[in-house]
Protein backbone atom coordinates (compact mmCIF):
# COMPACT_ATOMS: atom_id res chain seq x y z
CA UNK A 1 0.00 0.00 0.00
CA UNK A 2 2.78 2.14 0.87
CA UNK A 3 4.60 2.47 -2.60
CA UNK A 4 1.35 3.06 -4.30
CA UNK A 5 0.46 5.72 -1.80
CA UNK A 6 4.36 7.11 -2.54
CA UNK A 7 3.55 7.64 -6.43
CA UNK A 8 0.10 8.87 -5.93
CA UNK A 9 2.14 11.38 -3.79
CA UNK A 10 5.13 12.25 -6.51
CA UNK A 11 2.31 12.40 -9.33
CA UNK A 12 0.40 14.99 -7.23
CA UNK A 13 3.40 16.68 -7.10
CA UNK A 14 4.15 17.27 -10.59
CA UNK A 15 0.98 17.76 -11.72
CA UNK A 16 0.67 20.80 -9.55
CA UNK A 17 3.83 21.85 -10.56
CA UNK A 18 2.03 21.97 -14.19
CA UNK A 19 -1.52 22.96 -12.81
CA UNK A 20 0.56 25.90 -11.48
CA UNK A 21 2.07 27.01 -14.91
CA UNK A 22 -0.40 28.80 -16.83
CA UNK A 23 1.50 29.44 -19.77
CA UNK A 24 2.84 25.57 -20.02
CA UNK A 25 -0.94 24.23 -19.86
CA UNK A 26 -1.54 26.66 -22.33
CA UNK A 27 0.66 25.23 -24.88
CA UNK A 28 -0.12 21.59 -24.05
CA UNK A 29 -3.67 22.17 -25.01
CA UNK A 30 -3.07 24.22 -27.90
CA UNK A 31 -0.30 22.09 -29.38
CA UNK A 32 -2.35 19.01 -30.62
CA UNK A 33 -5.02 21.74 -32.15
CA UNK A 34 -2.27 23.15 -33.58
CA UNK A 35 -0.36 19.32 -34.94
CA UNK A 36 -3.91 18.40 -36.11
CA UNK A 37 -4.69 21.36 -38.39
CA UNK A 38 -1.38 22.12 -39.41
CA UNK A 39 -0.64 18.23 -40.70
CA UNK A 40 -3.88 18.42 -42.08
CA UNK A 41 -3.49 20.97 -44.17
CA UNK A 42 0.05 20.19 -45.19
CA UNK A 43 -0.58 16.55 -46.07
CA UNK A 44 -4.01 17.20 -47.41
CA UNK A 45 -3.34 16.42 -50.73
CA UNK A 46 -1.63 12.64 -50.09
CA UNK A 47 -4.89 11.32 -50.43
CA UNK A 48 -4.22 11.75 -54.41
CA UNK A 49 -1.49 9.79 -54.34
CA UNK A 50 -1.95 6.82 -56.06
CA UNK A 51 -2.10 3.57 -53.74
CA UNK A 52 -3.29 5.86 -51.01
CA UNK A 53 -6.14 3.70 -49.04
CA UNK A 54 -9.17 5.27 -48.18
CA UNK A 55 -10.04 8.57 -48.79
CA UNK A 56 -10.07 10.77 -45.57
CA UNK A 57 -6.92 11.72 -44.69
CA UNK A 58 -8.23 13.28 -41.20
CA UNK A 59 -8.93 9.28 -40.59
CA UNK A 60 -5.78 8.10 -41.39
CA UNK A 61 -3.76 11.06 -39.67
CA UNK A 62 -5.63 11.09 -36.42
CA UNK A 63 -3.86 8.58 -34.80
CA UNK A 64 -0.72 9.71 -35.87
CA UNK A 65 -0.71 12.73 -34.73
CA UNK A 66 -2.25 11.37 -31.20
CA UNK A 67 1.26 8.79 -31.04
CA UNK A 68 3.37 11.83 -32.22
CA UNK A 69 1.99 13.81 -29.25
CA UNK A 70 2.03 10.84 -26.87
CA UNK A 71 6.15 10.56 -27.41
CA UNK A 72 7.05 14.13 -27.67
CA UNK A 73 5.16 15.24 -24.60
CA UNK A 74 6.84 12.24 -22.92
CA UNK A 75 10.34 12.70 -24.09
CA UNK A 76 10.18 15.69 -22.25
CA UNK A 77 9.31 14.58 -18.96
CA UNK A 78 12.93 14.19 -17.38
CA UNK A 79 12.91 18.36 -16.97
CA UNK A 80 11.37 17.81 -13.74
CA UNK A 81 14.22 15.45 -12.64
CA UNK A 82 16.48 17.69 -13.85
CA UNK A 83 14.89 20.85 -11.96
CA UNK A 84 15.02 18.52 -9.10
CA UNK A 85 18.63 18.01 -9.11
CA UNK A 86 19.24 21.77 -9.18
CA UNK A 87 17.47 22.30 -6.92
CA UNK A 88 18.23 20.10 -3.99
CA UNK A 89 14.85 18.15 -3.83
CA UNK A 90 16.66 15.03 -5.69
CA UNK A 91 18.84 14.75 -3.06
CA UNK A 92 16.17 15.42 -0.22
CA UNK A 93 13.96 12.67 -1.85
CA UNK A 94 16.99 9.78 -2.07
CA UNK A 95 17.75 10.50 1.67
CA UNK A 96 14.61 9.77 2.66
CA UNK A 97 13.16 6.06 2.72
CA UNK A 98 10.93 6.13 -0.48
CA UNK A 99 10.61 3.48 -2.94
CA UNK A 100 12.92 4.60 -5.94
CA UNK A 101 9.73 3.29 -8.38
CA UNK A 102 7.56 5.59 -6.89
CA UNK A 103 9.94 8.80 -7.91
CA UNK A 104 9.85 7.58 -11.71
CA UNK A 105 6.88 6.08 -11.79
CA UNK A 106 4.78 9.01 -10.08
CA UNK A 107 6.40 11.08 -12.94
CA UNK A 108 5.67 9.15 -15.41
CA UNK A 109 1.73 8.92 -14.80
CA UNK A 110 1.74 12.70 -14.44
CA UNK A 111 3.31 12.25 -18.50
CA UNK A 112 0.48 9.26 -19.20
CA UNK A 113 -2.04 11.51 -17.49
CA UNK A 114 -1.26 14.49 -19.69
CA UNK A 115 -1.17 12.92 -22.75
CA UNK A 116 -4.71 10.82 -22.01
CA UNK A 117 -6.22 14.51 -21.67
CA UNK A 118 -4.47 15.81 -24.87
CA UNK A 119 -5.70 12.57 -27.34
CA UNK A 120 -9.13 13.25 -25.76
CA UNK A 121 -8.82 16.61 -27.18
CA UNK A 122 -7.42 15.63 -30.21
CA UNK A 123 -9.99 12.78 -31.20
CA UNK A 124 -13.05 15.35 -30.12
CA UNK A 125 -11.48 17.71 -32.59
CA UNK A 126 -10.94 15.26 -35.08
CA UNK A 127 -14.41 14.33 -34.81
CA UNK A 128 -15.23 18.42 -35.35
CA UNK A 129 -13.54 18.27 -38.65
CA UNK A 130 -15.55 14.96 -40.05
CA UNK A 131 -13.03 12.06 -38.78
CA UNK A 132 -14.71 8.85 -38.20
CA UNK A 133 -13.75 6.34 -35.45
CA UNK A 134 -15.07 2.90 -37.18
CA UNK A 135 -14.85 1.11 -34.21
CA UNK A 136 -16.64 3.88 -32.14
CA UNK A 137 -15.64 4.59 -28.05
CA UNK A 138 -13.84 0.77 -28.32
CA UNK A 139 -11.65 1.88 -30.87
CA UNK A 140 -10.83 5.05 -29.29
CA UNK A 141 -9.82 3.57 -25.98
CA UNK A 142 -7.72 1.60 -27.94
CA UNK A 143 -6.26 4.61 -29.27
CA UNK A 144 -5.70 5.73 -25.96
CA UNK A 145 -4.27 2.98 -24.24
CA UNK A 146 -1.36 2.78 -27.04
CA UNK A 147 -0.75 6.75 -26.62
CA UNK A 148 -0.30 5.40 -22.79
CA UNK A 149 1.59 2.83 -23.31
CA UNK A 150 4.23 4.89 -25.82
CA UNK A 151 3.91 7.62 -23.28
CA UNK A 152 5.44 5.66 -20.11
CA UNK A 153 8.40 4.25 -22.23
CA UNK A 154 9.65 7.19 -23.02
CA UNK A 155 8.66 9.07 -19.82
CA UNK A 156 10.57 6.34 -18.22
CA UNK A 157 13.37 7.07 -20.83
CA UNK A 158 13.85 10.72 -20.34
CA UNK A 159 13.61 10.20 -16.70
CA UNK A 160 16.76 7.54 -16.98
CA UNK A 161 18.03 9.67 -18.67
CA UNK A 162 17.87 12.72 -17.11
CA UNK A 163 19.17 11.31 -13.95
CA UNK A 164 22.17 9.65 -15.78
CA UNK A 165 23.00 13.13 -17.52
CA UNK A 166 22.02 15.70 -15.01
CA UNK A 167 21.73 18.79 -17.60
CA UNK A 168 19.34 20.18 -19.52
CA UNK A 169 21.26 20.98 -22.73
CA UNK A 170 21.65 16.76 -22.50
CA UNK A 171 18.17 15.97 -22.56
CA UNK A 172 17.21 18.85 -24.49
CA UNK A 173 19.65 17.32 -27.41
CA UNK A 174 18.56 13.64 -26.86
CA UNK A 175 14.92 14.57 -27.32
CA UNK A 176 15.57 16.94 -30.25
CA UNK A 177 18.04 14.12 -32.19
CA UNK A 178 15.63 11.43 -31.57
CA UNK A 179 11.94 12.97 -32.03
CA UNK A 180 11.67 13.59 -35.57
CA UNK A 181 13.49 10.06 -36.84
CA UNK A 182 11.14 8.28 -34.44
CA UNK A 183 8.25 10.17 -36.43
CA UNK A 184 9.02 9.94 -40.06
CA UNK A 185 10.40 6.80 -39.47
CA UNK A 186 6.81 5.06 -39.27
CA UNK A 187 3.79 5.33 -40.42
CA UNK A 188 2.58 8.09 -38.79
CA UNK A 189 1.53 10.38 -41.44
CA UNK A 190 1.91 8.51 -44.59
CA UNK A 191 1.15 5.09 -45.34
CA UNK A 192 3.80 2.28 -45.55
CA UNK A 193 3.03 1.13 -48.72
CA UNK A 194 4.03 5.16 -49.93
CA UNK A 195 7.56 4.66 -48.39
CA UNK A 196 10.96 3.48 -49.50
CA UNK A 197 11.38 0.19 -48.81
CA UNK A 198 14.16 0.61 -46.11
CA UNK A 199 12.24 3.12 -44.17
CA UNK A 200 9.72 0.56 -43.72
CA UNK A 201 12.00 -2.00 -42.60
CA UNK A 202 13.05 0.34 -40.17
CA UNK A 203 9.72 1.09 -38.99
CA UNK A 204 9.15 -2.49 -37.96
CA UNK A 205 11.42 -2.26 -35.28
CA UNK A 206 10.19 1.67 -34.01
CA UNK A 207 7.83 1.74 -31.27
CA UNK A 208 6.26 5.29 -32.71
CA UNK A 209 5.61 2.97 -35.53
CA UNK A 210 4.35 -0.12 -33.65
CA UNK A 211 1.86 2.51 -31.61
CA UNK A 212 0.40 4.03 -34.96
CA UNK A 213 -0.02 0.95 -36.38
CA UNK A 214 -2.16 -0.47 -33.51
CA UNK A 215 -4.24 2.60 -33.21
CA UNK A 216 -4.84 2.77 -36.49
CA UNK A 217 -5.87 -0.34 -37.15
CA UNK A 218 -8.35 -0.32 -33.85
CA UNK A 219 -10.00 3.70 -35.19
CA UNK A 220 -9.76 3.11 -38.81
CA UNK A 221 -11.25 0.20 -40.32
CA UNK A 222 -12.41 -3.30 -38.82
CA UNK A 223 -9.96 -4.03 -35.84
CA UNK A 224 -7.18 -6.50 -36.71
CA UNK A 225 -6.87 -8.00 -33.21
CA UNK A 226 -4.03 -9.74 -33.47
CA UNK A 227 -1.65 -7.00 -34.44
CA UNK A 228 -3.22 -5.08 -31.83
CA UNK A 229 -2.00 -7.68 -29.42
CA UNK A 230 1.02 -8.08 -30.83
CA UNK A 231 1.83 -4.41 -30.68
CA UNK A 232 0.18 -3.91 -27.20
CA UNK A 233 2.24 -6.73 -25.79
CA UNK A 234 5.17 -4.98 -27.57
CA UNK A 235 4.66 -1.74 -26.06
CA UNK A 236 4.26 -3.33 -22.56
CA UNK A 237 7.31 -4.93 -23.03
CA UNK A 238 9.30 -1.53 -23.53
CA UNK A 239 7.85 -0.27 -20.87
CA UNK A 240 8.76 -2.78 -18.40
CA UNK A 241 12.16 -2.27 -19.40
CA UNK A 242 11.89 1.50 -19.39
CA UNK A 243 10.67 1.36 -16.21
CA UNK A 244 13.30 -0.71 -15.19
CA UNK A 245 16.45 1.25 -16.36
CA UNK A 246 14.96 4.51 -14.95
CA UNK A 247 14.79 3.13 -11.16
CA UNK A 248 17.97 1.60 -11.74
CA UNK A 249 19.10 5.00 -12.76
CA UNK A 250 18.56 6.42 -9.19
CA UNK A 251 21.73 4.02 -7.73
CA UNK A 252 24.33 4.93 -10.48
CA UNK A 253 23.45 8.73 -9.61
CA UNK A 254 24.31 8.11 -6.25
CA UNK A 255 26.91 6.31 -6.88
CA UNK A 256 28.29 9.39 -8.67
CA UNK A 257 27.55 11.64 -5.47
CA UNK B 1 7.22 2.32 19.31
CA UNK B 2 9.51 4.26 22.33
CA UNK B 3 12.67 5.39 21.46
CA UNK B 4 15.53 4.36 24.06
CA UNK B 5 18.83 7.30 24.17
CA UNK B 6 21.39 5.71 26.03
CA UNK B 7 23.91 8.67 27.65
CA UNK B 8 26.88 6.96 25.99
CA UNK B 9 25.95 4.84 23.08
CA UNK B 10 27.46 6.55 20.10
CA UNK B 11 24.54 7.88 17.46
CA UNK B 12 27.56 8.14 14.73
CA UNK B 13 30.55 5.86 14.07
CA UNK B 14 32.81 6.39 10.87
CA UNK B 15 35.94 4.63 10.26
CA UNK B 16 38.71 5.75 7.66
CA UNK B 17 35.88 7.17 5.27
CA UNK B 18 38.06 7.46 1.97
CA UNK B 19 36.58 9.30 -1.15
CA UNK B 20 37.77 9.88 -4.14
CA UNK B 21 36.03 11.73 -7.13
CA UNK B 22 37.18 11.78 -11.16
CA UNK B 23 39.75 13.62 -11.68
CA UNK B 24 41.59 12.42 -8.72
CA UNK B 25 39.92 14.55 -6.59
CA UNK B 26 40.27 12.73 -3.23
CA UNK B 27 37.54 14.28 -1.20
CA UNK B 28 38.50 12.38 2.04
CA UNK B 29 41.04 11.02 3.15
CA UNK B 30 40.21 8.78 5.94
CA UNK B 31 37.87 10.22 8.66
CA UNK B 32 36.99 8.72 11.40
CA UNK B 33 34.40 10.28 13.85
CA UNK B 34 32.07 9.49 17.14
CA UNK B 35 29.24 11.04 17.80
CA UNK B 36 27.55 10.24 21.51
CA UNK B 37 23.80 10.23 21.47
CA UNK B 38 21.88 13.34 22.51
CA UNK B 39 25.36 15.59 21.50
CA UNK B 40 25.30 18.35 18.93
CA UNK B 41 28.43 17.57 16.99
CA UNK B 42 29.94 19.96 14.44
CA UNK B 43 31.99 19.55 11.59
CA UNK B 44 33.89 22.74 10.81
CA UNK B 45 35.99 23.52 8.10
CA UNK B 46 36.11 25.96 4.66
CA UNK B 47 34.71 24.90 1.45
CA UNK B 48 36.26 21.88 0.03
CA UNK B 49 37.29 20.41 3.21
CA UNK B 50 35.08 17.26 2.60
CA UNK B 51 32.40 18.01 5.58
CA UNK B 52 29.49 17.62 2.56
CA UNK B 53 31.05 14.09 1.44
CA UNK B 54 31.16 13.09 4.90
CA UNK B 55 27.60 14.21 5.37
CA UNK B 56 26.19 11.92 1.69
CA UNK B 57 28.46 8.69 3.17
CA UNK B 58 26.48 9.15 6.71
CA UNK B 59 23.28 9.84 4.51
CA UNK B 60 23.24 6.97 2.48
CA UNK B 61 23.54 9.42 -0.32
CA UNK B 62 26.97 8.39 -1.50
CA UNK B 63 28.85 5.43 -0.55
CA UNK B 64 32.97 5.57 0.77
CA UNK B 65 35.63 3.95 -1.90
CA UNK B 66 36.73 2.70 1.67
CA UNK B 67 35.64 2.93 5.10
CA UNK B 68 32.55 2.17 6.90
CA UNK B 69 29.96 3.96 9.12
CA UNK B 70 26.79 3.14 11.70
CA UNK B 71 24.32 5.88 11.96
CA UNK B 72 21.57 4.61 14.54
CA UNK B 73 23.09 1.47 15.01
CA UNK B 74 22.88 0.51 11.37
CA UNK B 75 25.39 0.23 8.88
CA UNK B 76 24.85 2.62 6.03
CA UNK B 77 26.27 0.54 3.87
CA UNK B 78 24.34 -2.99 4.56
CA UNK B 79 21.21 -1.89 5.90
CA UNK B 80 20.36 1.96 4.35
CA UNK B 81 16.59 2.05 4.13
CA UNK B 82 16.74 1.33 8.63
CA UNK B 83 19.15 4.52 8.32
CA UNK B 84 17.03 6.52 5.94
CA UNK B 85 14.38 5.94 8.44
CA UNK B 86 15.79 6.86 11.59
CA UNK B 87 17.78 10.16 10.32
CA UNK B 88 16.23 13.46 9.49
CA UNK B 89 18.70 15.45 6.10
CA UNK B 90 18.67 18.94 5.96
CA UNK B 91 20.93 19.77 2.69
CA UNK B 92 23.26 22.66 1.62
CA UNK B 93 20.66 23.44 -1.34
CA UNK B 94 17.22 24.36 -0.54
CA UNK B 95 15.45 21.02 -0.55
CA UNK B 96 11.99 22.36 -0.88
CA UNK B 97 9.41 22.31 -3.78
CA UNK B 98 9.23 26.33 -5.11
CA UNK B 99 5.63 25.40 -6.49
CA UNK B 100 3.55 23.71 -3.75
CA UNK B 101 2.87 25.23 -0.74
CA UNK B 102 4.88 24.21 3.04
CA UNK B 103 1.75 22.06 3.82
CA UNK B 104 2.22 20.07 0.54
CA UNK B 105 5.57 19.90 0.83
CA UNK B 106 5.30 18.31 4.08
CA UNK B 107 2.89 16.20 3.20
CA UNK B 108 4.58 14.82 0.50
CA UNK B 109 7.94 14.40 2.63
CA UNK B 110 6.12 12.61 5.09
CA UNK B 111 4.50 10.10 2.64
CA UNK B 112 8.11 8.95 1.61
CA UNK B 113 8.30 7.48 5.88
CA UNK B 114 5.05 6.14 5.69
CA UNK B 115 3.10 8.21 7.00
CA UNK B 116 -0.61 8.28 6.16
CA UNK B 117 -4.05 9.74 6.46
CA UNK B 118 -4.86 11.92 9.44
CA UNK B 119 -1.62 11.06 11.35
CA UNK B 120 0.55 13.03 7.98
CA UNK B 121 -2.08 15.64 8.00
CA UNK B 122 -1.49 16.59 12.03
CA UNK B 123 2.01 15.80 11.40
CA UNK B 124 2.58 18.32 8.72
CA UNK B 125 0.15 20.78 10.69
CA UNK B 126 1.92 20.59 13.73
CA UNK B 127 5.31 21.53 11.77
CA UNK B 128 4.11 24.25 10.21
CA UNK B 129 2.49 25.63 13.52
CA UNK B 130 5.85 25.17 15.19
CA UNK B 131 8.31 26.35 12.50
CA UNK B 132 6.21 29.76 12.77
CA UNK B 133 4.69 28.87 8.96
CA UNK B 134 1.14 28.17 10.19
CA UNK B 135 0.01 31.27 8.13
CA UNK B 136 2.01 30.74 5.00
CA UNK B 137 1.21 27.15 5.33
CA UNK B 138 -0.99 27.00 2.10
CA UNK B 139 1.04 30.15 0.39
CA UNK B 140 3.53 28.13 -2.42
CA UNK B 141 7.16 28.14 -1.34
CA UNK B 142 8.18 30.46 -3.88
CA UNK B 143 6.78 33.64 -2.06
CA UNK B 144 8.84 32.54 1.46
CA UNK B 145 11.33 34.46 2.54
CA UNK B 146 15.24 32.56 2.81
CA UNK B 147 14.53 32.11 6.81
CA UNK B 148 11.33 30.70 6.06
CA UNK B 149 12.34 28.50 3.38
CA UNK B 150 15.23 27.23 5.72
CA UNK B 151 12.87 26.74 8.61
CA UNK B 152 10.43 24.70 5.81
CA UNK B 153 13.64 22.64 5.27
CA UNK B 154 14.24 22.00 9.22
CA UNK B 155 10.96 20.93 9.38
CA UNK B 156 10.90 18.70 6.09
CA UNK B 157 13.96 16.76 8.07
CA UNK B 158 12.09 16.55 11.19
CA UNK B 159 8.53 15.31 10.21
CA UNK B 160 8.88 11.83 10.89
CA UNK B 161 10.76 12.30 14.18
CA UNK B 162 14.09 11.51 13.27
CA UNK B 163 17.11 10.17 15.77
CA UNK B 164 19.42 11.36 14.34
CA UNK B 165 19.68 14.86 12.55
CA UNK B 166 22.33 15.95 9.91
CA UNK B 167 22.70 19.83 9.12
CA UNK B 168 24.45 20.03 6.18
CA UNK B 169 25.34 24.20 6.54
CA UNK B 170 22.27 25.21 8.10
CA UNK B 171 22.88 28.96 8.10
CA UNK B 172 24.76 29.32 5.23
CA UNK B 173 23.09 32.52 3.10
CA UNK B 174 20.59 33.83 5.96
CA UNK B 175 20.77 37.01 7.19
CA UNK B 176 21.72 37.65 10.34
CA UNK B 177 18.50 37.90 11.77
CA UNK B 178 17.56 34.85 10.43
CA UNK B 179 20.69 32.97 11.22
CA UNK B 180 20.00 33.92 15.20
CA UNK B 181 16.65 32.34 14.69
CA UNK B 182 17.82 29.31 13.26
CA UNK B 183 20.60 28.91 16.04
CA UNK B 184 17.74 29.15 18.76
CA UNK B 185 16.04 26.51 16.91
CA UNK B 186 18.91 24.08 16.91
CA UNK B 187 19.59 24.84 20.89
CA UNK B 188 15.93 24.26 21.71
CA UNK B 189 16.31 20.54 19.82
CA UNK B 190 19.51 19.58 21.34
CA UNK B 191 18.26 20.55 25.01
CA UNK B 192 14.44 19.34 24.95
CA UNK B 193 14.81 16.71 22.71
CA UNK B 194 17.77 15.39 23.37
CA UNK B 195 18.33 14.83 19.76
CA UNK B 196 21.89 13.76 17.99
CA UNK B 197 22.52 16.85 15.57
CA UNK B 198 25.30 16.85 13.15
CA UNK B 199 26.04 19.81 11.98
CA UNK B 200 28.19 21.09 9.39
CA UNK B 201 29.88 24.70 9.37
CA UNK B 202 32.16 27.22 7.47
CA UNK B 203 31.14 29.60 10.51
CA UNK B 204 33.91 29.01 13.62
CA UNK B 205 31.51 31.20 15.67
CA UNK B 206 28.51 28.83 14.55
CA UNK B 207 30.66 26.30 15.40
CA UNK B 208 31.50 27.73 18.88
CA UNK B 209 28.05 28.34 19.77
CA UNK B 210 26.42 25.09 18.60
CA UNK B 211 28.54 22.50 18.88
CA UNK B 212 29.43 20.56 22.37
CA UNK B 213 31.93 18.77 20.27
CA UNK B 214 34.00 19.42 17.40
CA UNK B 215 36.29 18.05 14.42
CA UNK B 216 38.40 20.60 12.41
CA UNK B 217 38.16 19.29 9.13
CA UNK B 218 41.25 20.31 6.49
CA UNK B 219 41.04 18.11 2.80
CA UNK B 220 39.52 15.37 3.58
CA UNK B 221 40.98 15.00 7.00
CA UNK B 222 40.04 15.63 10.76
CA UNK B 223 43.17 17.34 11.74
CA UNK B 224 41.68 18.22 15.49
CA UNK B 225 38.84 17.31 17.74
CA UNK B 226 37.16 18.02 20.84
CA UNK B 227 35.19 20.30 22.63
CA UNK B 228 35.32 24.08 21.46
CA UNK B 229 37.39 24.75 24.40
CA UNK B 230 39.02 22.18 24.50
CA UNK B 231 40.72 22.69 21.44
CA UNK B 232 41.12 26.60 22.29
CA UNK B 233 42.67 26.01 25.29
CA UNK B 234 45.20 23.88 23.26
CA UNK B 235 46.49 27.10 22.03
CA UNK B 236 48.04 27.63 25.82
CA UNK B 237 45.55 30.28 27.11
CA UNK B 238 45.09 33.69 26.90
CA UNK B 239 46.57 36.65 24.23
CA UNK B 240 47.21 39.94 26.33
CA UNK B 241 48.08 42.45 24.11
CA UNK B 242 49.04 45.97 25.38
CA UNK B 243 49.65 49.03 23.39
CA UNK B 244 52.64 50.74 24.52
CA UNK B 245 51.62 55.19 25.28
CA UNK B 246 55.74 55.82 24.64
CA UNK B 247 58.64 54.73 25.83
CA UNK B 248 61.44 51.86 25.35
CA UNK B 249 59.58 48.99 23.46
CA UNK B 250 62.70 46.79 24.24
CA UNK B 251 63.08 47.86 27.77
CA UNK B 252 58.87 46.98 27.86
CA UNK B 253 59.55 43.45 26.46
CA UNK B 254 62.12 42.88 29.24
CA UNK B 255 60.28 43.99 31.81
CA UNK B 256 57.00 41.84 30.42
CA UNK B 257 59.16 38.78 30.36
CA UNK B 258 60.32 38.87 34.25
CA UNK B 259 56.79 38.18 35.02
CA UNK B 260 56.24 34.34 35.23
CA UNK B 261 52.14 34.89 34.42
CA UNK B 262 53.32 36.01 30.75
CA UNK B 263 55.23 33.77 28.35
CA UNK B 264 55.85 34.21 24.47
CA UNK B 265 56.80 37.67 24.91
CA UNK B 266 56.83 39.58 21.46
CA UNK B 267 57.21 42.87 20.27
CA UNK B 268 55.26 44.31 17.24
CA UNK B 269 56.02 48.21 16.89
CA UNK B 270 54.50 49.37 19.73
CA UNK B 271 52.42 46.54 20.40
CA UNK B 272 53.23 44.14 23.44
CA UNK B 273 51.92 40.70 23.31
CA UNK B 274 52.09 37.99 25.17
CA UNK B 275 50.50 34.90 26.30
CA UNK B 276 49.19 33.52 29.80
CA UNK B 277 47.19 30.86 31.00
CA UNK B 278 44.98 32.98 32.59
CA UNK B 279 44.96 36.12 31.00
CA UNK B 280 42.60 37.91 33.65
CA UNK B 281 45.31 36.77 36.75
CA UNK B 282 48.09 38.07 34.45
CA UNK B 283 46.85 41.16 33.51
CA UNK B 284 47.56 43.39 37.06
CA UNK B 285 51.20 41.65 37.17
CA UNK B 286 51.65 42.75 33.54
CA UNK B 287 50.36 46.51 34.56
CA UNK B 288 52.27 46.20 37.54
CA UNK B 289 55.78 45.33 36.05
CA UNK B 290 55.58 47.95 33.28
CA UNK B 291 54.55 50.68 36.02
CA UNK B 292 57.70 49.60 37.71
CA UNK B 293 59.91 50.31 34.84
CA UNK B 294 57.94 53.80 34.45
CA UNK B 295 56.42 52.72 30.76
CA UNK B 296 52.76 53.49 30.38
CA UNK B 297 50.40 51.31 28.60
CA UNK B 298 47.86 52.97 26.06
CA UNK B 299 45.60 50.41 26.00
CA UNK B 300 45.63 46.75 27.26
CA UNK B 301 43.53 43.90 25.24
CA UNK B 302 42.96 39.91 26.56
CA UNK B 303 41.76 37.67 24.02
CA UNK B 304 40.35 34.32 24.14
CA UNK B 305 41.76 32.18 21.61
CA UNK B 306 39.06 31.60 18.65
CA UNK B 307 38.58 28.89 16.92
CA UNK B 308 40.03 30.69 14.01
CA UNK B 309 43.62 30.59 16.10
CA UNK B 310 42.86 26.80 16.26
CA UNK B 311 42.34 26.60 12.70
CA UNK B 312 45.76 28.19 11.47
CA UNK B 313 47.32 26.15 14.14
CA UNK B 314 46.26 22.64 13.05
CA UNK B 315 45.45 23.65 9.24
CA UNK B 316 49.05 25.75 9.24
CA UNK B 317 46.81 28.36 7.59
CA UNK B 318 44.22 30.79 8.09
CA UNK B 319 40.66 29.94 7.24
CA UNK B 320 39.51 32.64 5.35
CA UNK B 321 42.37 31.55 2.84
CA UNK B 322 41.64 28.11 2.92
CA UNK B 323 37.86 28.67 2.37
CA UNK B 324 38.33 31.11 -0.51
CA UNK B 325 40.76 28.11 -2.03
CA UNK B 326 38.41 25.69 -1.78
CA UNK B 327 35.26 27.86 -3.17
CA UNK B 328 38.00 27.71 -6.12
CA UNK B 329 38.32 24.26 -6.17
CA UNK B 330 34.60 23.73 -6.08
CA UNK B 331 32.60 24.00 -9.34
Amino acid sequence: MTPLLQTWQVTLRYLRVIARQPAFLGIALVQPIIWLLLFGALFKAVTQIPGFQGSSYVDYLTPGVVVMLAVSSAGWTGMGFIEDINSGVMDRMLASPVWRGALNLGSVAQAVIQILVQTVLIVLLALALGAHYANGLGGVLILMLVAALLGAAFASLSNGLAVLARQRETLIGAVTLVLLPLTFLSSALMQESLVPGWISTVATFNPVNWAVEAGRSATLSEIDWGLVAGRVGLLAGLVLLSTWFATRAFGTYQRSL
Amino acid sequence: MTRTVFDHTSAIEAHGLVKTYPGDVRALDGVDLTVASGTVFGLLGPNGAGKSTTVKILTTLSRPDAGGASVAGRDVLAEPVAVRHAIGVVGQKHGTDPDATGRENLVVQGSFYGLTGGELKRRAAESLERFGLASAADRRVKTYSGGMQRRLDVALGLIHRPQVLFLDEPTTGLDPEARAEMWGEIERLARQEGMTILLTTHYLEEADRLASQLAIVDRGRIVARGTPDELKSELQGDTIQVELADGDGVAARAALELVTAARDVTLDGSTLRARAQDGGAAVPAVLAALEAHGIRAAAVTLARPSLDDVYLRYAGRAFQQADTEGQEATP
